[in-house]
């Protein structure tokens, strides 16, 4: 069985910076990845690379064994879905419109369909009753929801999160995380960029702390809370845990 | 209503500045209650038709062309990128009157079949020398709209075509239509360099009544308030359109 995402030695510069040194990260079937590390430690370009909003300059990147280059994008982007710190819902469009639109146009669902899916994903992230609004008259828990759905109604295989909390308001992070725990019990493929330390207890199965482009350790939450092995490791857990 | 008055406000000033002032006026010649002033004003104002016709047409076209430039200059690809760059410094540097004269006078001479008609001419050069412009309006409200917008779209993996159909273009659209507004009524503007190969519009139709009647105090400034109306008019559209889309993302 071929992994869900395989990075091998990947590497990425922005202009002189390297953002990405030699990164090398495999996600099974199935598996719960969260990665976490300082601001400026690549977590972010790392996951962004899986679905090449950033293209990896060095190494190798296969999704669901698909070797990921300019001729493959638009395949690899059919089996991975990404949640945004922004959101980066339409504006212009309703609930609704937002979510039939990547069906429709790239799955070749008729409007019908589309809707019907729709519907059965908002439900699961709560909100149906939102459907014919517009994104700005939502809260911004519930407009990550619909973020979520939105992405959920292509069916990906995979589902990429980056720092989908980071924009929230301290009393509509539960919220989103409890439709993201629930999503992670149905099997789905997950990596997930953040800082909620609980939250990735709960979810993760495989603990990553990225830290100036590289991955400086892996390892089970239990371990990695419990003991972590690098200095640069236990100084981030400690910061990040007193709060 | 407010401002449906404050239009009204504006040209009754315009008109009484026209009229009020002392000595030399002679206002019998488009004076619509004698019989050779109503024939002399309606012969004014029969411009109107090949004025709004020429910019129409000509912002019309424009517009797709405009896009079509535009678009290439967020390629990767240096030629397409060039291609966008040449165009838009070059045509931007081309006067609209010399395009006309150009490409009325000019042009027959390489294609002698070809007999262009003064209209078509006219709404060649119009629109030639406006796709620099939109393209850059295009560009710019293009490049407004944030980058996650794309990623979103890509992430659902929309092709270029249905990213820019439905995501890009219709938030740029909403915020560029203040400008195309204000490009449409230079346009109108513009479109009175026509009258000098012949196009019988506004300009041109005033230049004829002037020479025959010998008034071209009155005469012009009937053209005045035709540029007036006209381009209250269109403003008053424009505006009518922003509300209509919604476009004010102020609020």
């Amino acid at each position: 069985m071929s992994a869900a995402i395989e990075m091998d030695q990947v590497s990425k510069w922005f202009g002189d910076f390297q953002a990405l040194k030699s990164v090398s990260l495999k996600v099974n079937k199935g598996e719960k990845v969260v990665i976490c590390g300082p601001s400026g430690s690549g977590k972010s370009t790392a996951i962004r690379c899986v679905n090449r909003l950033e293209k990896h300059e060095e190494g190798s990147i296969k999704v669901d064994g698909i070797e990921l280059d300019d001729n493959s994008v638009n395949l690899v982007r059919q089996e991975v879905g990404m949640v945004f710190q922004q959101f980066n819902l339409f504006p212009h469009l309703t609930v609704l419109d937002n979510l039939t639109l990547g069906p429709i146009k790239a799955r070749g669902l008729s409007k019908a369909e589309a809707e019907e899916k729709a519907m059965a994903y908002l439900e699961r992230v709560h909100i149906p009753e939102q459907a014919d609004k517009l994104p700005k008259q939502l809260s911004g828990g519930q407009q990550q929801r619909v973020a979520i759905a939105r992405s959920l109604c292509m069916e990906p295989k995979i589902l990429l999160f980056d720092e989908p909390t980071s924009a929230l308001d301290p009393e509509m992070i539960s919220e989103v995380l409890d439709v993201i725990v629930a999503l992670a019990d149905t099997g789905m493929t997950m990596v997930v960029v953040t800082h909620e330390m609980g939250f990735a207890r709960k979810v993760a199965d495989t603990m990553v702390f990225m830290d100036q482009g590289e991955i400086v350790e892996s390892a089970a939450p239990d371990t990695f809370f419990g003991q972590p092995r690098t200095e640069r490791c236990q100084r981030f857990l400690k910061q990040i845990l007193q709060h | 209503m407010k401002k449906m008055t404050t239009r009204l406000m504006l040209i009754v000033a315009a008109c009484l500045l026209l009229t009020g002032c002392g000595q030399g006026w002679g206002w019998y010649v488009v004076d619509p209650t004698t019989k050779s002033g109503f024939i002399n004003l309606k012969f004014l104002m029969s411009g109107f038709w090949y004025t709004i016709l020429l910019s129409i047409v000509s912002l019309l076209i424009a517009i797709p062309i405009g896009l079509l430039v535009a678009l290439p200059g967020f390629s990767n690809n240096v030629w397409l990128k060039g291609f966008n760059r040449v165009y838009v410094e070059l045509v931007r540097a081309l006067p609209v009157l010399v395009a006309i004269l150009w490409i009325h006078y000019g042009l027959p001479t390489l294609f002698p079949s070809i007999d262009l008609p003064v209209f078509w001419s006219g709404v060649i050069a119009l629109s030639l020398c406006e796709t620099a412009f939109l393209a850059e309006i295009f560009r710019a409200g293009i490049q407004s709209i944030p980058k996650g917008q794309t990623e979103a779209a890509q992430s659902i993996s929309l092709s270029y075509y249905d990213r820019m159909r439905y995501v890009i273009l219709p938030q740029a659209l909403r915020r560029i239509l203040p400008a195309i507004g204000n490009q449409f009524v230079y346009m109108l503007k513009m479109s009175s360099l026509v009258s000098v190969i012949g196009m019988g519009e506004l300009v041109r139709k005033a230049n004829e009544l002037a020479v025959t009647e010998y008034r071209a105090l009155e005469i012009y400034s009937v053209l005045v308030l035709e540029y007036l109306v006209l381009i209250l008019v269109v403003s008053a559209g424009v505006r009518w359109l922003e509300k209509r889309m919604d476009a004010d993302e102020s609020k």
